[in-house]
């Protein structure tokens, strides 16, 4: 009999469970098998900072939504059609999350008395003390049916339960109808190495399979339609992933060498890991002793002619920041990647927020401008890595590249480009033989001075954090140089609007009655919302910023276009009180989130349709 | 083909700011002599030599020396330096510092530097004094110095640069005097020889805020009396008429200083230096000498051979580039799973 199902073109999946039960693999899992199928994806994973918090407690809830779509998908969505609890915590902490026609599928074996207690719930019915009657219920006894798939496996206790997030993403995979066969591929190569795990796994896999196809539990099933993606080869791709792609990028179009000098810190480690194993490409890491030292030792590679990046999070870029002034003052390309996260001080590592973006602008000592740029994306982070390298080196600043916890931690799928087509990186080095060389003298056009490497005959000199001679570069304190310094180095960075793009709107570029602002990686939602509004005929752009200093040239002239401003973005107002400083004859309403977590589509949308009818 | 080089051609163009009599002036002397001859052992021309300095009175040296040169920020030029070595290993780094830039706002950079045993010949000039902010105390100062900051004495004690060098499992350390231009030359060629980090640390006279405190063994009139001038392979025998001498008081384990021909004590029980004893217990001892019980140890203490970290790096660069899983960034971007969509 041929199976029934009901094609839908978007769906949401949260699964969520202990830290240790493997749910960012078992809704990456999901992800890469609808990606590979050709649908739209994009992903969130909401993990806490503890690595193994108590087992079954609230802290210890560990999330991954994937937002799965026929179209293009900008967002991991805001509430899920299906939420995978593995325990009472992991419901009681995501039921906020579900919609009210949403199913929701728990492992019955681990809704225990002690389980219940362990998260807090109270109440005989805890679907009743969670307000989630109405949902549709999925008990399955995951870890009596994984244990019984395994029986004979010869595996021991822990490896088996350990496999039963797979018993999950089975039932999922019957739920919307998606073949076996990507995740068959991945324990294939996974455990290459230890080929015991590779039948247990896929015989969970299908066990969840068979499970659900054979008990009336599931009323549905579903298909997600295809429409008709774009001819080319795609992959999926993190932000942390592609940032580091896009600096190696660069590095092989400037042809040099590519030098990071890093601390661990979350949620920017990963771009130091992915960096790390790409000695093949003669890409040298430093894991450094400080946040201060990943920066000195960038600055001391861009010294000696070296592509040099360093990456952080918001309370690193706090410790950079004396020697981000050196990195000015020496005018050295430097890129510092800045992945964001909840703050003050420690805040909420794992949480994302874009609340860096005044340190980025003005968090160092005296005049000290540089650029400031930011991605939107997670595919997006492999251009502007790109391109953050490509301005430093031309422009020879230090450039600060705003990522954040959110598109650094989340994938989609990437159409993968061709390096030939990205443009070429000439910075301005001095080649040996040049007579007369002033380490201060500049290119006419961008102001960039050139850049003599060491090891080069007869160009030695010295520079560094003292202000320096307008064309010797040696110690100055005469007060008219040093004005004329503050303004140059001012003037350099102004001039890069001249070779960044003008700014695009979304929607009427003429104008109209309401244009939505954002940066950084809140395009998703702004992008997906303002859509939505204007599929219903809503009068509503957006502009969506990712040069932030400088501003691209045309900024003024778009915002004049519009009867009505929101800047909305994940922090108090940090990017609307730039630009009202920028711009103070211009209005600017808000609209802000500091919650540690992504805008929602339907919050936006909600905010946007006030501020039209008002 | 190497320049053949005189100390003219390491002199920069720029005036020497440093106050008259300080003795900064000595070891630029020092510097500028040692660095024809280290440039002909290693074949470099002079291009390939930079200076990096952090924040002090010592490190204006940069802009002293005809070489590249970077004068960093307090306490990172370990860090900088670092970073300008394994970008471009090809270079002869040397790294300017003082008690304060290295030891205490500096103290990470510099003890993980020696930990790496990165490439990098790190001159510590060592005054006991903050110099540039005008007296006050530093992670040297002995314990009760009466400075700006310290008006009724320190109440801290101080490091002993070489026993951190030690502790941090450097594999070279000497020491020297300011006023001994020959004898810091010596070590500063050691020093370029070894790879690794080296700390050459030199006992530096601060006319202004802290004169004389080294003078009671420095002091030219009783310098061969209370110090000890360390060579490999000698015997370490010291005193204007070479008559006293170091042996290992064996019940204690310490060092004692002997008089050679008193209790029947000959030549023959004399320690012998090795500097490039792995095991750092003597080395340890002999950076601990303090006068009056001792003599002060100078010279080269510690030069043991290990691997480098900027060769490692290299080296692992190279072995991953003759295996490559990706040649080009088209590789890298389509490594893993892809999907063609036609």
């Amino acid at each position: 009999m041929e199976k029934q199902f009901i094609e839908t073109d978007d769906v949401v999946i949260r699964f969520s469970g202990d830290s240790g039960d493997g749910m960012q693999l078992t809704g990456t899992l999901f992800a890469d098998t609808a990606a590979v199928l050709g649908n739209g994806v994009s992903t969130f994973p909401d993990f806490p900072a503890e690595i193994r918090a108590p087992q079954g407690s609230l802290a210890g809830v560990s999330g991954f939504q994937v937002h799965v779509g026929s179209g293009e998908v900008r967002t991991p969505g805001d509430c899920c059609d299906v939420l995978v609890a593995m325990n009472p915590a992991a419901l009681k902490s995501n039921a906020h999350w579900t919609k009210p026609t949403s199913s929701i599928i728990v492992d019955s074996d681990l809704f225990t008395e002690k389980n219940i207690e362990k998260a807090g719930i109270k109440g005989a019915d805890i679907f009743e003390s969670l307000k989630l009657t109405d949902r549709h219920t999925i008990y399955a006894p995951i870890t009596t049916l994984t244990k019984e798939c395994l029986a004979g496996s010869g595996l021991d206790n822990k490896s088996v339960l350990r496999s039963r997030n797979m018993f999950a993403l089975g039932i999922c995979f019957y739920m919307f109808n998606q073949p076996l066969t990507c995740a068959e591929k991945y324990f294939e190569t996974r455990f290459r190495k230890k080929p015991q795990f590779i039948e247990p796994n896929k015989l969970v896999l299908r066990g969840g399979y068979n499970y659900a196809a054979s008990v009336q539990a599931i009323p549905n099933t579903y298909r997600i339609s295809v429409s008709n993606p774009r001819k080319g080869v795609y992959r999926n791709i993190h932000g942390n992933q592609a940032t580091a792609w896009g600096l190696i990028a660069a590095s092989e179009k400037s042809g040099l060498p590519l030098f990071c000098g890093s601390y661990p810190i979350t949620p920017a480690t990963g771009i130091l890991e992915e960096l790390a194993i790409r000695k093949d490409l003669g890409v040298k890491t430093l894991q450094v002793e400080d946040e201060i030292a990943g920066i000195c030792t960038a600055i001391g590679a861009a010294f000696a002619g070296n592509l040099a990046v360093t990456t952080t999070s918001g309370p690193g870029l706090s410790l950079k920041s004396e020697a981000l002034g050196l990195a000015v003052m020496a005018e050295l390309p430097v890129v510092i990647v800045d992945v964001q996260r909840g703050g003050p001080s420690t805040g909420m590592p794992t949480k994302a927020e874009q609340s860096d973006l005044s340190q980025a602008l003005w968090g160092r000592n005296g005049e000290c401008p540089l650029i400031v740029m930011s991605a939107q994306s997670p595919a997006d982070c492999f251009a502007k890595a790109f391109l953050a390298a490509k301005l430093a080196l031309e422009h020879m600043t230090p450039v600060i590249l705003l990522s954040d916890g959110f598109i650094a931690n989340g994938s989609e799928p990437w159409r993968i480009p061709s390096v030939a087509d990205f443009p070429g990186i000439k910075p301005p080095t001095v080649p040996e033989g040049t007579a007369g060389y002033m380490p201060y003298a500049r290119d006419a056009e961008r102001l960039a001075r050139f850049w003599a490497i060491p090891g080069t005959p007869g160009l030695e000199h010295r520079i560094g954090g003292l202000e320096k001679d307008f064309l010797r570069g040696s110690p100055s304190t005469d007060p008219l140089n040093h004005q004329l310094m503050v303004d140059t180095r001012a003037a350099k960075v102004d001039r890069v609007a001249d070779f960044i793009p003008e700014q695009e709107i979304i929607g009427d570029s003429g104008g109209g009655d309401l244009l939505a602002v954002g940066w950084g990686g809140t395009f998703g939602h702004l992008y997906t919302a303002v859509s939505q509004m204007r599929a219903e005929g809503g009068n509503v752009s957006l502009a969506h910023f990712n040069h932030i200093s400088p501003l691209p040239k045309n900024t003024e002239s778009i915002f004049g276009k519009f009867r009505n401003i929101v800047v909305c973005e994940l922090n108090s107002g940090q990017f609307a009180n730039y630009l009202r400083m920028k711009y103070p004859r211009m209005v600017f309403n808000q609209y802000n989130k500091v919650q540690g977590l992504p805008f929602t589509v339907s919050e936006l949308v909600e905010k946007f349709n006030s501020l039209l009818s008002k | 083909m190497t320049t053949k080089y005189a100390s003219q051609d390491f002199k920069s163009d720029q005036e020497v700011k440093w106050c008259p009599g300080c003795g900064d002036h000595a070891i630029l002397a020092a510097v500028q002599k040692a660095l024809p001859e280290v440039a002909e052992i290693l074949g470099y021309g002079k291009e390939r030599f930079t200076f990096v300095s952090g924040i002090g009175c010592s490190s204006r040296f940069p802009y002293y020396v005809n070489t590249y040169g970077f004068h960093g920020i307090h306490g990172r030029a370990a860090a900088i330096a670092t970073g300008i070595k394994v970008a471009n290993p090809a270079l002869s780094v040397w790294q300017i510092t003082g008690d304060g830039d290295a030891l205490a706002i500096g103290g990470n950079h510099f003890i993980h530097a020696v930990r790496r045993n990165i490439d990098l010949n790190i001159i510590l000039f060592d005054n006991q004094i903050y110099g540039l902010t005008k007296g006050q105390y530093s992670p040297t100062s002995r314990l009760g110095t009466v400075t700006k900051t310290s008006p009724f004495g320190t109440v801290e004690h101080p490091f002993v640069p070489g026993e951190i060098v030690l502790g941090a499992r450097g594999t070279f350390f000497a020491r020297t005097l300011d006023s001994d231009v020959r004898l810091t030359a010596e070590c500063l060629v050691a020093s370029a020889r070894h790879d690794g980090t080296s700390v050459t640390t030199v006992l530096q006279n601060c006319v202004i805020f802290n004169d004389g405190i080294h003078r009671e063994y420095a002091d030219r009139n009783v310098r061969d009396e209370r110090t000890i001038v360390l060579r490999h392979g000698e015997p370490m025998i010291y005193g204007k008429n070479r008559d006293r001498g170091l042996m290992i008081d064996h019940e204690n384990l310490r060092l004692k200083s002997v008089k050679i021909g008193e209790n029947g004590i000959t030549e023959k029980d004399i320690l012998v230096h090795n500097m490039e004893n792995p095991n750092p217990g003597i080395h340890m001892m002999l950076v601990n000498m303090k006068f009056p019980d001792f003599p002060v140890a100078l010279g080269v203490i510690r030069a043991v051979k290990d691997s480098t970290y900027d060769d490692n790096v290299r080296e692992q660069i190279e072995r991953s580039r003759q295996h490559p899983v990706c040649s080009c960034v088209d590789d890298l971007l389509r490594s893993g799973s892809t999907w063609t969509v036609e």
